[in-house]
């Protein structure tokens, strides 16, 4: 219902040999990775192992210092955030940052930003009826929302913008795991309607659990990939990110 | 109701607009038309200041160069290009505007303290350049401004200048205050708090600050030209440091992100040192004195730490 329909064919990502420094510190090295369009695919890896970093340079937050980001048969690498916004590409940034002092209305309103069109009013009510708990708040400051609250409003913003291509980052990260479960569970609706998901966790199981394929990083580069119930079953995975 | 027409903005303004209309019945001496001249045109400057502080959240500690830019045009242009000074004003602030998107593509990728130094550096370039240019400017000893013509008449003593920048000042005020309310001030809002979140939801950050920076140097200009012209002298402190200093005071102090923040502000940097004056050799001690007793215990300004007192006591 969120996702945008296209004709121009399915809208798929590809990362090739992608690399990124900051400063002289390489934070992604030789990364290659595919999405295709209405998959959910998830990033699995410990801290610091390059997982955000690999969601900024997807969305151009970060720049890239070698290798190419493909996104529906255009190149990308070298294209402004903005401009990967318009051609469809969201990230719900890590640690959610709200808009403290706008308003929830606000907050959604700057999800939809560059978008001219009249149904931006309709978008709004949807993102109510994904998070019924939002609607309550709407002239609240969004600072003033619990951690679980803003996430979902985090996502909220980022589907306003009507995506092709939703970035999650660490959506589980410091809430309770009933309120998990929830943005799990929207996650999973998002994709049921059509929406293509990239997903990176430290919460392995969970994101594996909901995914079709995962793939897991460490210190920069992509060290597994295939099948997410493969992935949940295999032992150095289990051992490694399920501590099981 | 109360609590509603406090929370709109535009009663605020209407408030003041109606203090400054009242205000001259009291006035003992003319002296004081002088003062709200000052005030204003301060005011004017913090209101802009207020635009690249309080709304996108980055510092300028170098705000008097554009001060200066428009104070030197007004004084420059006539006296040595035979430009109309009314006309001197505006190309001192599309001078202000070119140099500040200039100066500002380069220094507003700096945060915080790093861009803090650097609009420091600007600001004192400026006012070396005032200070050393000769042929132009008189140096340090400063130049006389040609009094401002308009419609034949020669704006020249203090009630009309009084009318004249509270005018200026309200227009500026309310054009903020429209700036704020639109999308291009909650764009600014929204990277003020987040870069990294303003940027995926396809604000162009680099482009916005510098909108905001382009905007506050215009607003600094016209205060400049202002300054000089209604005191129709000029030195080149005008565009020093302390200037720059007392600008980015009056917004803190006000309460930043607020407009009418950014005029009390003004107002209280500007008369406080008058009502301390018979003080003499304490007063400057006094003046910091308070400053620092306002921010410790009114952290987000006079303006927002008062407005909430008002509220609670009148629901």
């Amino acid at each position: 219902m969120l996702a945008r329909e296209e004709a121009s064919g399915p809208a798929w990502l590809s990362v090739e040999g992608l690399a990124s420094h900051y400063g002289r510190i390489q934070a992604l090295r030789d990364v290659a990775l595919t999405i295709a369009k209405g998959e959910i695919v998830s990033l699995v890896g410990a801290n610091g192992a390059g997982k955000t970093t690999l969601l900024r340079t997807i969305s151009g937050v970060q720049p890239a210092s070698a290798g190419r980001i493909v996104f529906e048969g255009e190149d990308i690498t070298t294209l402004a955030a903005t401009a990967r916004v318009s051609r469809g590409i969201a990230q719900v940034p890590e640690g959610r940052q709200i808009f403290g002092p706008l308003s929830v209305a606000d907050n959604l309103r700057m999800g939809a930003y560059l978008r001219k069109d009249g149904e931006i009013a309709v978008d709004m009510d949807r993102i109510y009826a994904l998070f019924p708990i939002l609607a309550g708040f709407r002239a609240r400051p969004g600072g003033s929302l619990s951690g679980g609250q803003q996430q979902m409003l985090a996502l909220g913003r980022a589907l306003m913008s009507r995506p092709r291509l939703l970035l999650l980052d660490e959506p589980s990260m410091g809430l309770a795991p009933v309120i998990v479960d929830q943005i799990f569970a929207a996650i999973v609706r998002l994709k049921s309607e059509g929406m293509t998901i990239f997903l990176v966790e430290q919460n392995a199981f969970a994101a594996l659990s909901i995914a079709d394929r995962g793939y897991a990083l460490e210190t920069g580069s992509v060290i597994l990939s295939g099948n997410a119930r493969d992935l949940l079953a295999d032992e150095k995975v289990k051992e490694a990110y399920l501590g099981i | 109701m109360a609590q509603r027409l406090l929370n709109h903005r535009a009663f605020g303004l209407l408030v003041i607009a109606l203090i400054i209309a009242v205000a001259p019945l009291f006035f003992p001496s003319t002296f004081y038309y002088r003062m709200g001249t000052a005030i204003f045109i301060a005011a004017l400057a913090a209101v802009g200041l207020n635009v690249l502080m309080g709304l996108a959240g980055q510092v300028s500690l170098g705000h008097a160069g554009f001060y200066g830019i428009g104070a030197y045009a007004v004084a420059v242009g006539p006296a040595t290009f035979d430009i109309a000074p009314w006309a001197a004003i505006f190309i001192g602030i599309a001078l202000a505007a070119a140099v500040a998107y200039l100066v500002g593509r380069p220094i507003l990728k700096l945060r915080g303290h790093y861009l803090a130094v650097a609009t420091l550096g600007f600001g004192i370039l400026v006012s070396m350049v005032l200070t050393n240019e000769g042929t132009w400017t008189g140096g340090p000893d400063g130049m006389g401004v040609k009094r401002l013509v308009l419609f034949g008449y020669v704006l020249k003593d203090r009630a009309a200048w009084y009318w004249a920048s509270a005018a200026v000042l309200l227009v500026g005020a309310v054009v903020a205050v429209n700036l704020i309310e639109s999308p291009t001030g909650r764009a600014l809002r929204a990277l003020h708090d987040s870069e990294v979140a303003a940027a995926v939801n396809g604000i162009d950050v680099a482009r916005y600050k510098l909108v905001a920076f382009v905007i506050s140097a215009c607003y600094a200009s016209l205060a400049g030209s202002l300054a000089a012209l209604s005191d129709a002298f000029i030195t080149p402190a005008s565009a020093g440091f302390l200037k720059s200093i007392e600008l980015v005071t009056m917004v803190v102090l006000g309460g930043m992100g607020s407009v009418i923040g950014s005029i009390i502000g003004a107002a209280f940097l500007e008369s406080l040192p008058q009502l301390l004056a018979r003080m003499q050799e304490i007063e400057h001690v006094l003046l910091g004195l308070i400053i620092m007793l306002v921010m410790i215990f009114m952290r987000d300004g006079l303006f927002p730490t008062l407005a909430r007192r008002f509220r609670r006591a009148a629901p």
